[in-house]
């Protein structure tokens, strides 16, 4: 197994590095050759090595009974009203040990129906656990914890993360490796203001936190990791700390996952708030196609978000010492 | 997706063929017969190779066979016949993705109705007489009469438990009347192995298969020894030592699962089959279709069971459908059915005992179309006199009951007796009377069971949220009900 995951880890001695499509491909393999009940099922993931390569020398190694090809059918009905309740429905005789994964929010240029962030939708189900990883670390980590999970999850990956490459320890790299499930894990230390995010806002977040570095702000950046549960302790202490807390996230404002955040430190932190809560997030409208829209999405300005915000920061501080 | 590019590609080369041959007028026409003249032989290429040359259809230039194979066409060659002007267009046959598929000159639309619709296989008469040359499953006695049991049993559940609503002891019931037949006959023709996956008509499958009085009584009533832990309204049974699942509401979901369940079935080489039921309502749904496509494509053991009983709450087949039925939407998927008098005890018994038969060996879904009539309301929710006219419920309900239908046949055989008939119908009615009394007092399930199941650990927010609950019951006792255990 370590021979396999090796091959695709850039040679670099103790700075190892890997892309998020192999994280997730040597996750797959790992369990699947862990446990013999594991297998894979949908468009795409056996022949065609995965829509997004995700699968990719799976149905060679383990053949087609564990990947599982199969006809297209779209629907989101049986995650939400058969997959999260049905343990619950029917006291606890049909469990439903499964996960749901694939790409999620904005690739580029795909338009309305490609690229909303489900995050908040399917974060507000009881019965579904929600995952979104970062890294490459996140993403063996997290998958391989979905997978030995008997709960159902829904896996949020993003397809422009499939490329990029993370430093990854031996630590990760180990078969054994896996992270829980409603952990946030904090990016960067910081003492001035919080910034949460998910998936994709991680990386903007963590930019905007150099930037503001530059000038003196000292951001905290938490990479949610679980969109539920939500790790609502880091988030508290963190903000009991700073003081200041932004949500980032590339879905909708209204409804979204900064809207719980906020009411989640509101009800257990209100006192250590220095300034209300500022959430980043899409615009209230379906994605655009054209590149030059797209392109404006707030969230997509994260780092202009936050040079606005900077500002706003900084008046508080200020207001804060005249005081 | 890179096979569909494929595939695509080669069928855009095979069109671009095709209309290369259209663009050049008469002699290279398609239609043309003089097409194929070996001297009018083109250079025009399309790949490089002989592609578009007419001449290559002749099939004597040696790389015909090899351009014109596609990777992901796996069903051979074209083969042109030598002999074509003689032997006429209509003998040809081209390969597709998909197969091989002759062809016609003559542009004909299959008829959307057929002149005649699918007959149904049928084995008593109404007066309970086996019909000449009908072929049927052998049912001994003692299986006949605990078929005939159960069939009562069924009926007087669903009409005390009924009155029950009614009486305002129990929320909501639906009842099953009408539908004895294809309740117990499919359950008999079962083994205990086989998995069930209900709509919620199917109460009888469950009560075959040993589910008690009490057993129904309790999930009605949802109290504490009911296996549903008190979480769902009444009718939605389910039971994992009966291999039936738990009823869910929405209609047609369990199709799709039936197919996964069916599939982990054949993963493990059981021998047994899944058979799930839906309505004639539940085949316009979206589920009905990936169900059986997937059914059919995962070569999946399973038994499709559809009670077509006329009528979706108020809407009646004819508002539902325009095709003849629901058997005939098995071929279009690739799946071999049947339409059934599903009144008809020994019929039911018979095509399921064979569907089963068929769907273990040659690992295939099986349609079976059971036509009924449902002679309740919709449930207790619905009146249905407000939209069908009551004399043809009352018809359905006597002249073609299938309970008496059945009784006339065992009667024939000298192994009932109407004697045995009143014992019986007392006995059940006793004992129905008594389990409703003892569920009815039963102690309703522990406020814990709010939380429990939600995921298989109990999550830290969960627990927070079942003491915040419990305060406040402690801090607003008057606002509780009494006899739900705290």
């Amino acid at each position: 197994m370590l021979g396999i995951v090796r091959g695709r880890v850039a040679r670099g001695g103790v700075n190892a590095s890997m892309t998020v499509r192999d994280a997730l491909n040597s996750a797959l393999d790992e369990e699947m050759s862990a446990d013999p009940k594991v297998f894979v099922m949908g468009e795409e993931v056996g022949e065609y090595q995965g829509a997004y390569k995700i699968s990719k020398g799976l149905l060679e190694k383990y053949g087609p009974e564990r990947v599982v090809d199969t006809p297209i059918t779209e629907a989101i009905d049986h995650i939400i009203n058969s997959a999260a309740k049905s343990n619950y429905m029917s006291a606890g005789q049909i469990s439903v040990p499964i996960v749901f994964r694939g790409p999620n929010g904005a690739a580029a240029g795909v338009g309305a129906q490609h690229s909303q962030c489900y995050a908040a939708w399917f974060g507000a189900c009881p019965g579904l656990k929600v995952l979104a990883p970062y890294s490459s670390e996140d993403a063996r980590g997290l998958l391989k914890a979905a997978i030995r999970d008997p709960d159902p999850v829904v896996f949020l990956e993003n397809e422009l993360l499939y490329g990029e490459s993370f430093p990854v320890s031996a630590e990760v790299l180990d078969s054994s490796f896996c992270l829980p499930i409603g952990k946030a894990k904090i990016e960067r230390e910081g003492k001035d203001v919080t910034i949460t995010a998910f998936s994709k806002m991680v990386g903007y977040a963590l930019k905007a936190a150099e930037i503001l570095a530059k000038e003196g702000i000292s951001a905290e950046v938490i990479n949610l990791r679980s969109i539920r549960p939500l790790d609502r302790s880091s988030i508290n202490a963190s903000v009991r700390k700073t003081n200041r807390l932004i949500t980032v996230e590339e879905g909708f404002p209204q409804h979204g996952v900064g809207a719980e955040i906020c009411a989640c430190v509101v009800e257990e932190s209100f006192e250590y708030l220095d300034a209300p809560v500022e959430r980043i997030a899409g615009a209230d409208v379906p994605m655009p196609y054209a590149a030059n829209l797209e392109r404006e999405w707030p969230s997509h300005r994260v780092q202009h978000s936050f040079v606005y915000t900077n500002v706003k920061v900084e008046r508080s501080k200020i207001t804060f010492l005249l005081f | 997706m890179a096979i569909w590019l494929r595939r695509s590609r080669s069928l855009a080369h095979y069109l671009k063929a095709e209309i290369g041959f259209w663009k050049v007028p008469n002699q290279r026409s398609f239609l043309n017969p003089c097409f194929f003249n070996p001297e009018n032989s083109s250079s025009t290429t399309l790949t490089g190779e002989n592609y578009g040359n007419p001449a290559s259809f002749l099939g004597n230039s040696p790389t015909l066979f090899g351009s014109r194979r596609f990777e992901s066409i796996k069903s051979g060659r074209e083969e042109l016949d030598l002999e074509y002007e003689n032997s006429g267009h209509q003998n040809q046959a081209m390969d597709f993705p998909g197969g091989r598929i002759s062809f016609t000159s003559e542009m004909k639309f299959i008829s959307e109705s057929p002149r005649e619709r699918i007959p149904c296989y049928r084995v008593l008469d109404y007066d309970g007489l086996p019909i000449m040359h009908s072929s049927f499953v052998e049912v001994s006695k003692e299986e006949a009469l605990k078929m005939f049991s159960s069939m009562v049993t069924l009926e007087t559940m669903d009409t005390i438990l009924y009155e029950a609503q009614r009486q305002g002891r129990i929320s909501f019931y639906l009842t099953s009347i009408g539908e004895e037949a294809i309740n117990i006959a499919t359950a008999a023709a079962l083994t205990p192995h086989d998995v069930v996956l209900p709509q919620y008509r199917e109460p009888g499958v469950l009560l075959w298969r040993g589910f008690t009085l009490q057993e129904f009584s309790n999930q009605c009533f949802g109290n504490k020894a009911d296996y549903g832990k008190g979480r769902q309204m009444p009718i939605h049974y389910g039971s994992n030592k009966h291999n039936y699942f738990t009823v869910s509401s929405t209609i047609a979901t369990q199709i799709p699962q039936a197919v996964g369940a069916a599939y982990s079935l054949k993963m493990d080489k059981k021998d047994a089959c899944v058979v799930t039921y839906f309505g004639d309502g539940g085949t316009s749904e979206g589920d009905f279709h990936a169900g059986l496509n997937f059914a059919a494509v995962m070569e999946a053991p399973v038994v499709y069971i559809c009670r077509n009983n006329g009528w979706a709450i108020s809407t009646p087949v004819s508002q539902q459908f325009r095709s003849d039925g629901v058997v005939v939407k098995g071929k279009a998927y690739g799946i071999q059915s049947i339409r059934v008098d599903g009144n008809d005890a020994l019929a039911v018994y018979s095509a399921t005992r064979a569907a089963r038969e068929m769907a273990i060996t040659e690992q295939k879904p099986i349609l079976i179309e059971m036509l009924t009539y449902r002679v309740g309301h919709h449930s207790t929710s619905d009146d249905s006199t407000k939209y069908r006219p009551v004399d043809e419920i009352e018809h359905w309900k006597t002249a073609r009951n299938p309970i008496s239908r059945f009784r006339k046949w065992v009667d024939k055989n000298g192994w009932w007796s109407d004697k045995d008939e009143s014992e019986l119908r007392v006995n059940v009615r006793k004992q129905l009377l008594q389990a409703i009394q003892v569920a009815e007092k039963a102690e309703k399930p522990p406020i814990s069971n709010l939380f429990t199941d939600v995921y298989e650990s109990l999550p830290s927010n969960l627990c927070e949220q079942e003491e915040l609950l419990r305060e406040s019951i402690k801090r607003h006792p008057q606002d509780y009900p009494s006899d739900v255990p705290v």
